[in-house]
């Protein structure tokens, strides 16, 4: 059976964004290892402070997840969540869960399943996935689902333009009370070594021109494709897609091939402002899309994950939420202090002070 | 390591949680178990709403032991909305921007580390508040960049451009 | 209850003292005392200090110091109240002689701050504050005492360089001193520019780190004759407590726990702040010589500053303060401070402050506070 739904029907009771303020221009970076003769394959990217990690940006965006998903269901409340689920590949700790510290800091403990997901940049869909399943079998009320990262990027490495930070947390519960109904999922996975980063490493390792067709295409092309035949539905049907979006280009051509056109793809696609956020990257685009979307619209999203695979899920707006109080995906993106390499290099904690 | 003098002030640290007097009514943070206005016993649990305003601040250039890494770093008294003070650091923000009456929002982030090796200490500071708006800025239509920058076929602008461009596809 | 009088002073020079360890300096100060009594022995010894924990690996000076200057078997401990440990130990010791416990009592303050790197003390230091809610949130003691600087300039409508006369005259008084530690008269132009520590505090507002020394010697005053021509009562002494931490007070511009030890100071000696012909004021950072000025009720709340603005604080003015140099010039080292403050007023109440001599300098006041606030000594001398 391709496509995953659960028996209970399961949607997005809240959702949330979160990107840290700083950003460092492409050009700046290939001023500094190729005097300036190469394009930046995006104009910007986000760079946490330096009291940020993925544990505070991930309670960032849950909190602005519970506070939408107590606007669509009154009576939710953070102890309702059975599970905290972060994904990322960025964690504070090798060994120690960054989903305790989330979960603490929103309330949701003790009574609930937390753990921490890695997939590459997949990690986000697939705690999305995981958490369809735990409401969808009756196992929990609520679920948690965080897709964050506050990427690394080798000095002078092509990864180093685009690794960004940031990411969306989701608030999955019963389709009745949610903003955002999930009609279907499907995750495709083959094990592609496009991209890994060994134990005590501390920067990724890729396979250059490898990353393209045998991994990021193929795997998300295939995972779509799956969904559309197993849904009856074609690009038409949606009023917005978002992937992957390692930088611009990627998402634009795949979503080509598919047969989306630019209109769809433009109010999810973040990276040329904020960069890569990997585990982040195809979920805060989703959330961008909420945050204008109307009830009735149909959204595609499709992650990639280095390694490799591709979840690819099939959402219908039922209800919007007010910005009354909650950041927009928006309203972070805008929220920009432009920094210089040297101040970028000082937040990596790429000078050692003792 | 002082592992368990943090773990056991995680629910104030991470979200503000203090206590009100369930004899006066009076919320307190942080908390002390007597009532600083009645002294009566006070063990109620309390979490504040986060909001506050900038009472006093200063700016840190001779930082102490832990904290050199932040510097130079604004920390304040933030008059929390609830009634109390409370002592912390200001975060994303420029000092020239702060003033006394500023709006401030509490956020949970990374307040030190013990080294490269021992563990991460996360407790409340406060921002600039956002605005409470009505109709916040909805997502650009045209998102600022990409219509301006984005080739209609991918362009190769040379080969280090090309590598650039696969090689971040990764992840 | 007994009437008390310091029957001797000692004193070591505030500075950078390389060459002195801890004992050394805490024996110095109380060898001159002991000399300047006369006294061959004493009954017990209290030693004010604060940091020694942790700036040098060493507690218990009580009988460490008393073992060094040859005290072998008296009683002797530490006292400690941050800032303010020296004026505590005066008071433990005037309690000793007053209950009649003991005849003759030594009490020294002494601190050693220069063998470590100044971040080190800074933090150190920071153990004043509440380590819990003040200090681990990132602050220094110097950012708290900012914040209340800030905040007063924006209640009360100050500038800046409207605290420049507390240091400017402190510098001027320190010229005179041979034991302080900066013999250098500043500039309001430098107060102005000097570089920042914590916003709006720059260096020119705040005492120096430095190692120091100071030390009395109590006897009951029916027999303090014997021993000086010279002898200086303890009139009242009083100590008041606060909250640790700024953010708990009920207004953290008001230093509670001063204007508590100056009442019971002034209700013990039955006289007000009129009589009083100089204060030693605890000049930290210029801020607290303001707060400290409004607690002890020789200006109104948000008109410190002005004494100083007005200059009413100078030898000659309406309330004489850091007639030695204060913290801020004669220099800080943090446990002897309150033993400096009050081996200064006794130097005024003898006639021995040579240039710096406030006239007919009959009762004299000093205020010795730990921490912003949180524990407050005020004694009042009167020469006999």
């Amino acid at each position: 059976m391709t496509l995953m739904r659960p028996v209970k029907p399961v949607g997005i009771t809240g959702y949330g964004a979160y990107v840290p303020r700083y950003r460092l221009p492409g050009q700046a970076i290939s001023d500094l290892w190729t005097g300036g003769n190469v394009a930046p394959p995006v104009n910007e990217k986000a760079v946490p402070g330096l009291d940020e990690d993925v544990a505070t940006m991930s309670i960032e965006a849950a909190r602005n997840a519970i506070a939408r998903a107590s606007y669509a269901d009154p009576g939710f409340s953070p102890a309702d969540l059975g599970a905290v689920w972060v994904g990322s590949e960025s964690h504070p700790y090798a060994v120690k869960p960054t989903s305790t510290i989330v979960a603490e800091a929103i309330g949701a403990t003790p009574y609930t399943q937390a753990a921490d997901w890695q997939f590459a940049c997949k990690a986000g869909t697939e705690a999305i996935q995981a958490a369809i399943g735990f409401v969808g079998s009756g196992m929990a009320a609520y679920a948690l689902a965080i897709g964050m990262d506050a990427a690394q990027g080798r000095p002078g490495d092509a990864l180093e333009y685009t690794a960004g930070a940031g990411g969306a947390a989701f608030v999955i519960g019963p389709a009745e009370h949610a903003l955002v109904e999930i009609e279907g999922s499907v995750s495709y996975v083959t094990d592609t070594p496009d991209f890994w980063r060994r134990q005590y490493e501390k920067f990724p390792e890729h396979a250059g021109r490898f990353t393209g067709e045998p991994a990021y295409f193929h795997h998300i092309t295939s995972s779509v494709t799956a969904l559309l035949q197993a849904m009856n539905l074609s690009a038409r049907d949606f009023a917005y897609a978002v992937f992957h979006q390692p930088n611009v280009k990627f998402p634009l051509k795949v979503g080509e091939e598919l047969g989306f056109t630019r209109e769809q793809l433009r109010p999810g696609l973040l990276v040329n402002e904020i960069g890569n956020t990997y585990a982040g990257s195809s979920v805060i685009g989703l959330t961008a899309i909420l945050d204008i979307a109307q009830p009735g619209d149909r959204i595609l999203l499709a992650s990639f994950g280095s390694g490799a695979g591709s979840d690819a899920f099939c959402l219908r707006v039922k209800k919007t939420a007010p910005a009354k109080h909650v950041w927009t995906t928006r309203e972070y993106v805008q929220r920009r202090t432009p920094i210089d390499y040297a101040q970028y290099a000082r937040m990596k904690g790429n000078y050692k002070l003792n | 390591m002082e592992v368990a003098r943090f773990w056991r002030t995680t629910g104030q640290r991470y979200r503000l949680t203090g206590e009100v007097c369930p004899n006066c009514g009076k919320p307190i943070f942080p908390p002390r178990d007597v009532c600083p206005v009645c002294t009566k016993e006070a063990r109620t649990p309390f979490t504040f709403s986060g909001k506050g305003e900038v009472y006093s601040y200063s700016t840190i250039h001779v930082p102490p032991q832990g904290f050199e890494r932040f510097a130079p770093y604004t920390v304040a008294l933030v008059r929390l909305a609830e009634g109390p003070l409370v002592t912390a650091q200001l975060t994303d923000v420029d000092e020239a921007e702060v003033y006394i009456g500023m709006p401030v929002e509490m956020v949970t982030r990374v307040l030190r580390e013990d080294g490269e090796r021992g563990m991460l200490v996360y407790g409340y500071k406060f921002r600039p508040a956002r605005p409470v708006r009505d109709d916040a800025p909805k997502s650009a239509a045209e998102p600022a960049h990409v219509s301006e920058t984005v080739p209609d076929a991918p362009a190769e602008v040379g080969p280090s451009a090309a590598q650039v461009a696969m090689a971040s596809a990764t992840a | 209850m007994r009437d008390v009088s310091i029957i001797g002073i000692g004193q070591t020079p505030v500075g950078e003292h390389w060459d002195k360890s801890l004992r050394e300096l805490g024996f110095q100060a109380l060898h001159a005392a002991m000399n300047d009594s006369g006294v061959e022995r004493v009954d017990a010894l209290y030693v004010g200090n604060m940091l020694s924990g942790e700036l040098t690996g060493q507690e218990h000076l009580g009988a460490l110091i008393a073992d060094f200057a040859g005290l072998r078997g008296i009683e002797a401990i530490k006292v400690e109240a941050a800032c303010g440990s020296g004026a505590a130990a005066l008071r433990v010791g005037y309690m000793a002689v007053a209950s009649g416990l003991h005849d003759i009592v030594a009490c020294v303050g002494v601190e050693k701050m220069t063998d470590q790197q100044s971040d080190t003390v800074t933090s150190a230091l920071a153990t004043a504050a509440d380590a819990e809610y003040e200090a681990l949130q990132g602050l220094s003691f110097v950012s708290i005492n900012a914040l209340l600087m800030r905040r007063y300039m924006h209640e009360y409508g100050y500038k800046k360089e409207d605290f420049a006369n507390f240091a400017i005259t402190a510098h001027a008084n320190a010229m005179n001193n041979p034991y302080a530690m900066f013999h250098t008269p500043i500039t309001r132009e430098q107060f102005a520019t000097a570089k920042p520590i914590a916003d709006p505090i720059n260096l020119l507002d705040s005492s120096p780190i430095a190692d120091g020394a100071a030390c009395v010697i109590l006897a009951p005053t029916a027999i303090a004759k014997e021993f000086t021509g010279k002898p200086v009562r303890v009139r009242a002494m009083a100590i008041a407590t606060d909250t640790l931490a700024i953010h708990d007070r009920r207004d953290p511009l008001y230093l509670e726990g001063g204007a508590i030890s100056a009442q019971k100071a002034y209700a013990m000696a039955n006289v007000g702040p009129s009589d009083i012909d100089l204060f030693e004021v605890h000049d930290a950072f210029t801020i607290m010589s303001a707060l400290s000025l409004e607690a002890a009720g020789f200006a109104p709340r948000g008109q410190g500053v002005r004494l100083a603005m007005e200059g009413e604080i100078g030898l000659n003015g309406r309330i004489p303060i850091t007639t030695m140099g204060g913290l801020k010039a004669r220099g800080h080292p943090v446990g002897a401070t309150g033993m400096y403050q009050i081996v200064e007023v006794v130097e005024q109440l003898r006639e021995e402050a040579g240039a710096n001599q406030v006239k007919n300098a009959r009762l004299g006041m000093a205020q010795n506070i730990g921490g912003s606030g949180a524990t407050v000594v005020t004694t009042i001398l009167e020469r006999l």
